[in-house]
């Protein structure tokens, strides 16, 4: 196996007697695209929010390309090649597409700290969004406000926005939430061109897209990792079966 | 039309003096400079409060803390207004600097008390400084001076020179306004409104990017402050008083949350309504209820109950939906 971009030891979340993450310990290689499945309650956006910054952990470790980062704030970690997508989209819906995807291209490209040449101006911001644009398949809405796109356009301007911080670890929660079977087939082949580019952290429910897509497969029940291998592996797991997968184990 | 129409309303500004001069109604000057000066201090609000959605509530500290340190100034014998102004910025930026670093760290109707607790502490600091009149306030002798051979041309004494020198500054503030508002910070600053759980999530130091905003609108507070106490040649602790705080922020959602001349609509619409109500009888109105102007308040809190039914976008809201037809 490469070497781990990611490394989770031993996190542990509780919100008053509520165990949210167990003693989660995981890696994820460099490159891959790993998936985390788990039933509902699991704690897998609870994880998502604590290995992306937004929430701190109780105890345990999270190293991200030979760093601690476990005390680092969340846009440190962004800077740092780390970023998340939503399960419940999170844009701006005021700002057109355009606008969106600069915005998150601004970030990680000069100074913010400028008060005086009108951001429009800069071109270079606006050609890199389109580019992202195009990428995710919104390359003809680049004016649309984003509150105005259909649901599924949002949840791809949703991707575009994580995509667009020129992540090394893309944590994605749910891409395909609320998809529409031609939009998921979309999406898939989204993420399946990111492979060897970025190194996904996938958690979704779609069981065809994580078994299509996935390298490895972690499997997340009441908090913690209770089975990690291949799409095959998972699959002849009869613990897995049992807690979770049932008949929807593609054939 | 976006351009020309702000030059005309520019131009009649700088006719209006003349006019008012040859009608021998130049208590209208400084009418008008007072209503320039709160619309600089709304607009400086309007940027945190309408570009920023930090529901500041303390406002008043910021413009209460620049005109306290103009005046000392001009008391303690150091009278030039290019020391002075630039102090009270200083002074109001450095205590937007020390509140805000507090007070951002807070979300929703929190954020509102904790700033309304800070402009309370410093109001009751003003009160307590003995050596500057405590709460008698503190009369000016004189106006600030522009020196550098200026005064016998500009003599801010006289109520014409001060007017279009407040005027210019009003004009400045807001060209740097709109500049902001349309380059980078400015528009991280409107997608932190927006979303800001996002901002961070893209890479943001979001916490960062309010606070510099707040110390701006403080640093343009405070001159608003300056220039309020050479109008009135005197300062007091009501300067900061919550209901002050209140005045800028009811400026701000009659105006116009989050447009660029919201403040200056806002500052016109609510010093003209009340010098409508308060000090000319209405024939009618004196008519229908004699005793009306005991109760003008009344007919502001009516003028603001329509603009938040009727409204929503203030009055630059107004204006905007003609222009777009």
């Amino acid at each position: 196996m490469a070497e781990a971009l990611l490394r989770v030891q031993a996190l542990e979340k509780r919100f008053g007697g509520v165990v949210a993450t167990d003693g989660v310990t995981l890696e994820v290689a460099r490159g891959e695209i790993h998936a985390l499945i788990g039933p509902n309650g699991a704690g897998k956006t609870t994880l998502i929010a604590q290995l992306s910054g937004s929430l701190a952990p109780d105890a345990g470790r999270i190293v991200f390309d030979g760093a601690d980062i476990t005390a680092m704030p969340q846009h440190d970690r962004v800077r740092a090649g780390l970023s998340r997508s939503y399960q419940i989209t999170s844009i701006f819906r005021k700002f057109s597409v355009r606008d969106n995807l600069s915005l998150a291209v601004q970030a990680r490209s000069g100074s913010s700290l400028a008060f005086w040449r009108p951001v429009a101006a800069e071109t270079a911001l606006a050609d890199e969004a389109a580019r992202i644009a195009a990428q995710v398949g919104l390359g003809e809405r680049l004016d649309a406000a984003a509150g105005s796109l259909a649901h599924a356009e949002q949840r791809s301007l949703e991707v575009g926005l994580a995509l667009a911080t020129n992540a090394k670890l893309l944590l994605l929660d749910e891409p395909m939430a609320g998809m529409g079977p031609d939009e998921s087939q979309r999406m898939i082949a989204l993420i399946q061109g990111l492979r060897g580019a970025v190194t996904v952290l996938l958690v979704e429910h779609d069981m065809d897209a994580v078994f299509r897509l996935a390298d490895r497969i972690s499997v997340l029940v009441n908090g913690a990792v209770v089975a990690t291998g291949t799409p095959a592996e998972i699959r002849a797991d009869a613990e897995v079966r049992r807690a979770y997968l049932g008949d929807e184990v593609p054939a | 039309m976006r351009r020309v129409l702000p030059l005309c309303v520019l131009l009649l500004a700088i006719a209006f003096p003349l006019a008012m001069q040859a009608i021998d109604q130049a208590y209208y000057v400084t009418m008008a400079s007072r209503i320039l000066i709160y619309g600089l201090a709304a607009t400086s609000l309007n940027l945190i409060l309408g570009y920023g959605g930090m529901i500041s509530f303390g406002h008043a500290a910021f413009v209460g803390a620049g005109a306290y340190a103009a005046s000392v100034m001009i008391v303690e014998g150091m009278t030039s207004a290019w020391i002075g102004w630039p102090l009270a910025m200083a002074v109001s930026a450095l205590l937007a600097l020390a509140i805000g670093a507090i007070s951002l760290r807070t979300r929703g109707v929190y954020f509102i008390m904790i700033t309304l607790a800070f402009a309370q502490m410093i109001y009751y600091l003003t009160v307590s400084m003995k050596a500057y009149g405590g709460d008698e306030g503190l009369t000016l002798t004189q106006r600030a001076t522009l020196g550098f051979g200026l005064d016998p041309h500009l003599d801010l004494r006289d109520d014409i020179t001060f007017y279009y020198v407040v005027l210019a500054i009003l004009t400045a503030a807001l060209f740097f306004v709109s500049r902001l508002v349309n380059a980078r910070f400015g528009r991280v600053l409107q997608a932190i409104r927006e979303n800001e759980p996002r901002m961070e999530a893209i890479g943001y130091p979001t916490l960062r990017y309010k606070l510099i905003a707040f110390v701006l609108a403080g640093a343009l507070g405070g001159l608003a402050g300056a220039l309020l106490a050479g109008q009135n040649n005197y300062v007091n602790p009501g300067m900061l008083h919550w209901t002050e705080s209140g005045k800028l922020m009811i400026m701000v959602i009659l105006g116009g949350v989050g447009h660029l001349y919201g403040g200056v609509f806002g500052a016109i619409g609510l010093l003209g309504l009340e010098e409508l109500l308060a000090n000319h009888k209405i024939a009618w109105l004196a008519a229908l209820y004699p005793n009306y102007q005991q109760h003008s308040l009344l007919g502001v809190g009516l003028a603001m109950l329509a603009v938040v039914l009727y409204a929503p976008q203030g009055i630059a809201g107004i204006f905007r939906r003609k222009n777009h037809g």
